[in-house]
């Protein structure tokens, strides 16, 4: 018999719900029917901020959140529960449709609480919730933006907590100056202690924000377009808009209808079990009040979540208390706090660092005989902080001090991985513990951190612990190799070195050197891009020509019939027509198939190897040159129309999308690069798919990276916003140099961000901040790339001794290879297929393609 | 080779041994219109195989990179890699397929190849 749960939330708790059971429920015990408010399914609100860097509700979208294939779960989108009648057990929506369940969860979450100010409620005034909130506040903007009322464009956070300092950060990046209005003496006043505090404040007001501590709203008025806001102390604030975020309270209404036990403080009261007082009720996440507390963090809402689920399936489990640590970067300043912030422990101690001069704050708290570490506060540089949460409760070994004093001091940072015991919690968003994180690494095989990420859910809610899964990895002896092949025991960053440093120029001399054997097709052309970074004259220059893979040695692409495809650069995809209409000709003349790429050009297919000579010859008179389609190598630079034409432009996107194609044209590189440039923030270039991507802002360019389609789709996340040309020339050349000498062969560079010991962040540190000191170098290695471009084409075209290379076979250099044979399809010629040629399908195995490490 | 050379009665001249760079092959057409994909490698051997990849059945293996799987000289297809032992036509990654090998000999620079 199948019992019918009835889910009220798709949140991010309610979806755990329905996929822990499904996980566990293996005999179908248990139907599922999701009732949604909102009208999508469940998605990752606790990175709701990076929303307005795509605008794309796909990229936040929950893995699995539409249950597709699953006959036992049915998600009602758009339809909120209204009314439950416990005595029929019935679930009644707004839509009129009544359900009867055997179990029911709420997972209502919550909402934002708006003071009630005067004015609270008048057009301009938000919350920070949801999707559909941040789409009002991205349309108010662009009003703003296109207003005429003088003054600049402001906007005020009610406000000072973790979200109130998220959603003024996105507000800047919207092109507001934020003013934050908090309460409370300090921003973050629930996490971070006074010291703390002060320091988060000057790091803050650095970046352009205004901070009113210490005040309320008094009113909001209107004010022609505008709003004017009055604070308690007197200030007055010309706004464009106001968000409210100050503070969440319990959706518990339809529980409190039904007559539920509530909370002094709202919230839904449930045991330990999470069951509330009606023991067919359950209640999960920030609607549940346990203990007398309601947890407004994702993490314990998950282990609520779990629970439930146990219950459901007549397990036992009970909540083991939360976590509430928080470990946040905004605006690029880290702040952390976990456990007793502010050591409310009777008899705690405390022992700070406070660095007024390098901008960072420490401070752990510990038992009155210094002997537990109870918890702490991080601002400015919170690196110790993913391993000093899991000791928190736990005997310390050293000296409290240790564990925070700066590096240099004479003493190791903070504690190792290995120090710690193995119920040490790693991943607190999901509850994973050290002992089970090694068990996956010992036991079932994890090699990886992606693997240790798929088989334990560590690291894949907010990613903080990342680096202790590296460190555990390595902890347990698993050697991360780092040979590219059998013939090297080098990574590609490590080979880039050797022949940067040795100024060894052959792959003969660097195999004899410093590798085995004679090589094969993946040392060969990883050693062939790493000559080319190097500007080591044309790829098809004496020996090196033998390293290239066929695209790169015919500088074209090869198809499945060994022909090849023809795709002349198009910079910016900005075409006169006379060009068009040679590209027309050429493939008319050749009989080649012309299809329309992904990348704003022509590929021209078909093309004979005899015939390439030929058909560059008619492209290179008309001005034409290699797009570099063939190599590992910047292809395009995707742009929309721009100012010029556009209506919402607000940069000449088309004249950047050109100069950066050719400023990088040719550039070899350790995957194909592609790029695109967006006039503004409609973004019709789709730079989130591309490895840079350059999105015009009123006041420059934001820069992007680490994006890429295929099989893994990335969306690029932000380095450095408001740029001006110069600047953020200069940024690319950096970060496409520091990806060229340090990433690993196919590392496309979403991958190779990951891979970084810190990430984006330490990305943004080395272009921005120049952290390692070698922009200069990165810039000039790019200098020298620009000054030596030449035409692959053309170069080939002046050679005759590379010209006779062009040949289908050495003995009949005019006989096209008869093998060869198209078809029509539609007005065009493409290959013969295997039934069409009329043989017995041959492939004895079906094709591959290379896997590329991700 | 020396097993092959006994049963073949007739060579084809292709290409002067100087029209084959080192690990970089070439394709010649013989008279019965099959293709033959040349190899020289680094220490100066020659090698003949068929210019026919079994996986693609495009001819295409002259196009491939040539180098070593365990000292063994392989060239690998340029369509989905698949490595070729040059000496047996067998394939590395995959030995129930193989490709036909040609007798291959260097007579005056001239590169000969045997028809079976
Ligand atoms: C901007 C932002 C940043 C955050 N950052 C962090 C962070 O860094 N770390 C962290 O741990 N947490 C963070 N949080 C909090 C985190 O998002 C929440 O703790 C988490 O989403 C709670 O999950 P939930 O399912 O209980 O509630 P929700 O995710 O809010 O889901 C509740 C759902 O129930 C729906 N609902 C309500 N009533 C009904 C009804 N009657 N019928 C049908 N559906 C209904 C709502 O529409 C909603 O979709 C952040 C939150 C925000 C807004």
């Amino acid at each position: 018999m199948t019992a019918t749960l009835v889910v009220v939330g798709h949140g991010m708790v309610g979806h755990r719900i329905v996929q822990a059971l499904r996980d566990r429920d293996t005999g179908g015990r248990w139907r599922v029917i999701v009732l949604a408010e909102e009208p999508r399914p469940a998605y990752d609100r606790v990175a709701l901020s990076s929303y307005v860097d795509s605008w794309d509700p796909e990229a936040l979208a929950l893995p699995g959140n539409d249950y597709a294939g699953d006959d036992l779960v049915e998600l009602r989108l758009g339809d909120p529960a209204v009314r439950i009648d416990r005595e029929a057990r019935t679930v009644v929506t707004a839509g009129g449709v009544e359900y009867r369940y055997d179990a029911l969860v709420l997972a209502t979450g919550s909402r934002p609480f708006v003071p009630p100010v005067p004015g609270h409620d008048l057009p301009g005034c938000f919350v920070y919730r949801t999707i559909e909130d941040l789409d009002a506040i991205r349309a108010a903007a662009e009003r703003a933006r296109t207003s005429t009322a003088p003054g600049r464009r402001a906007a005020m956070v009610v406000g000072g907590g973790l979200l109130g300092l998220e959603a003024a950060n996105a507000l800047r990046g919207m092109g507001f100056s934020p003013n934050v209005v908090e309460l409370a003496p300090r921003l973050m006043p629930l996490q971070v202690d006074e010291g703390g505090g002060a320091l988060l404040r000057r790091l803050i007001e650095r970046l352009g924000l205004t901070v009113h501590t210490g005040t309320s709203t008094e009113s909001i008025q209107r004010d022609g377009d505008r709003l004017l806001a009055k604070l308690s102390n007197g200030t007055e604030l010309d706004l464009d808009l106001v968000v409210f975020s100050a503070g969440v309270r319990p959706r518990d209404e339809l529980a409190r209808e039904a007559g539920l036990e509530i909370g002094p403080r709202g919230g839904v009261v449930v045991d330990e079990g999470c069951r509330t007082s009606d023991e067919h009720v359950y209640a999960a996440g920030e609607v549940a009040c346990l203990d007398g507390k309601v947890y407004g963090l994702v993490a314990p809402g998950y282990t609520m979540a779990e629970v439930v689920v146990d219950r459901l399936l007549g397990g036992g489990a009970t909540f083991p208390g939360a976590d509430t640590s928080t470990k946040l970067k905004l605006l690029g300043v880290d702040v952390a706090s976990f456990g007793d912030a502010h050591a409310a422990t009777e008899g705690a101690l405390e022992v700070v660092f406070n660095n007024a001069v390098a901008g960072s704050y420490a401070k752990v708290v510990v038992s009155d005989d210094a002997q537990v570490l109870l918890g702490g506060v991080l601002v400015g540089d919170a690196s110790a902080y993913t391993s000093l949460r899991p000791m928190v409760g736990r005997e310390l070994s050293v000296d409290p001090a240790l564990l925070i004093a700066p590096e240099g001091a004479g003493v190791g940072t903070g504690v190792g991985v290995g120090a710690l015991p193995d119920d040490a919690q790693i991943c607190s968003c999901n509850a994973v513990t050290k002992g089970q994180i090694t068990a996956a690494i010992t036991e079932q095989e994890c090699a990886d951190v992606p693997a240790l990420k798929a088989c334990t859910r560590a690291g894949t809610t907010c990613g903080s612990c990342v680096p202790m899964l590296r460190q555990l990895l390595e902890s347990c002896g698993v050697e991360q190799s780092k040979a590219i092949c059998e013939h090297f025991a080098h990574s590609r960053a490590e080979l880039f070195e050797i022949v940067q440093s040795t100024g060894i120029r052959t792959f003969s001399e660097l195999v004899t050197r410093h590798g085995q054997g004679r090589g094969c097709d993946i040392c060969k052309p990883a050693v062939a891009s790493i000559l080319a970074s190097l500007g080591s004259g044309h790829i098809l220059d004496g020996e090196q020509a033998a390293l290239q893979d066929t695209n790169d040695h015919f500088l074209a692409n090869l198809q499945r019939n060994g022909t090849y495809s023809v795709v002349p650069r198009v910079p910016g995809g900005e075409i006169t027509p006379e060009k068009l209409i040679v590209l027309g000709e050429v493939a008319r003349d050749f009989g080649l198939y012309t299809k329309i790429t992904g990348g704003q050009r022509i590929d021209l297919f078909g093309a004979r190897v005899e015939q390439l000579p030929a058909i560059w010859k008619r492209l290179v008179d008309a001005g034409f040159e290699s797009g570099h389609a063939y190599g590992k190598a910047l292809r395009t630079v995707k742009s929309c129309v721009g100012t010029d034409w556009c209506r919402y432009g607000v940069q000449d996107s088309v004249t950047l999308a050109i100069e950066l194609e050719l400023r990088y044209r040719g550039l070899r590189s350790p995957h194909k690069l592609k790029a695109a440039v967006s006039g503004c923030a409609r973004n019709c270039a789709e730079t989130p798919t591309k490895d840079f991507g350059v999105i015009a802002t009123e006041k420059g360019w934001n820069l992007y990276v680490g994006g890429n389609g295929g099989f893994a789709p990335r969306h690029a996340e932000l380095l450095a916003a408001d740029l001006d040309t110069e600047t953020l020339v200069r940024y690319i050349d950096r970060f496409l140099m520091f990806y060229i000498r340090t990433a690993d062969r196919l590392q496309r560079t979403s991958a190779w961000i990951e891979s970084l010991e810190g990430g984006l962040d330490h990305l943004r540190e080395v272009v921005v901040e120049d952290s390692l000191g070698i922009a200069e170098e990165l810039e000039a290695a790019m200098r020298r790339h620009v000054e030596n471009y030449t035409d692959e084409w053309a170069d080939v075209l002046g050679d005759p001794e590379k010209l006779a290379r062009f040949v289908s076979f050495v003995n009949a250099p005019d006989a096209p290879d008869p093998s060869i044979e198209f078809v029509e399809r539609r007005g065009q010629r493409i290959p013969v297929g295997s039934e069409e040629r009329g043989s017995q399908p041959a492939l004895i195995a079906g094709p591959k393609l290379e896997v590329v490490n991700s | 080779m020396t097993a092959l050379v006994e049963r073949t009665e007739t060579w084809v001249q292709v290409c002067r041994i100087t029209a084959l760079l080192p690990e970089r092959g070439v394709a010649a057409l013989l008279p019965d219109g099959s293709q033959v994909a040349l190899f020289r490698t680094y220490d100066n051997e020659v090698y003949a195989v068929s210019n026919t990849d079994p996986f693609s059945e495009a001819n295409v293996l002259s196009r491939g990179i040539v180098g070593d799987r365990g000292g063994v000289a392989v060239v690998a297809s340029p369509m989905y890699k698949e490595a070729f032992d040059l000496r047996t036509g067998v394939c590395v990654d995959n030995p129930e397929v193989s490709v036909p090998v040609y007798p291959v000999r260097v007579v005056d620079e001239w590169v000969q190849v045997g028809l079976r």
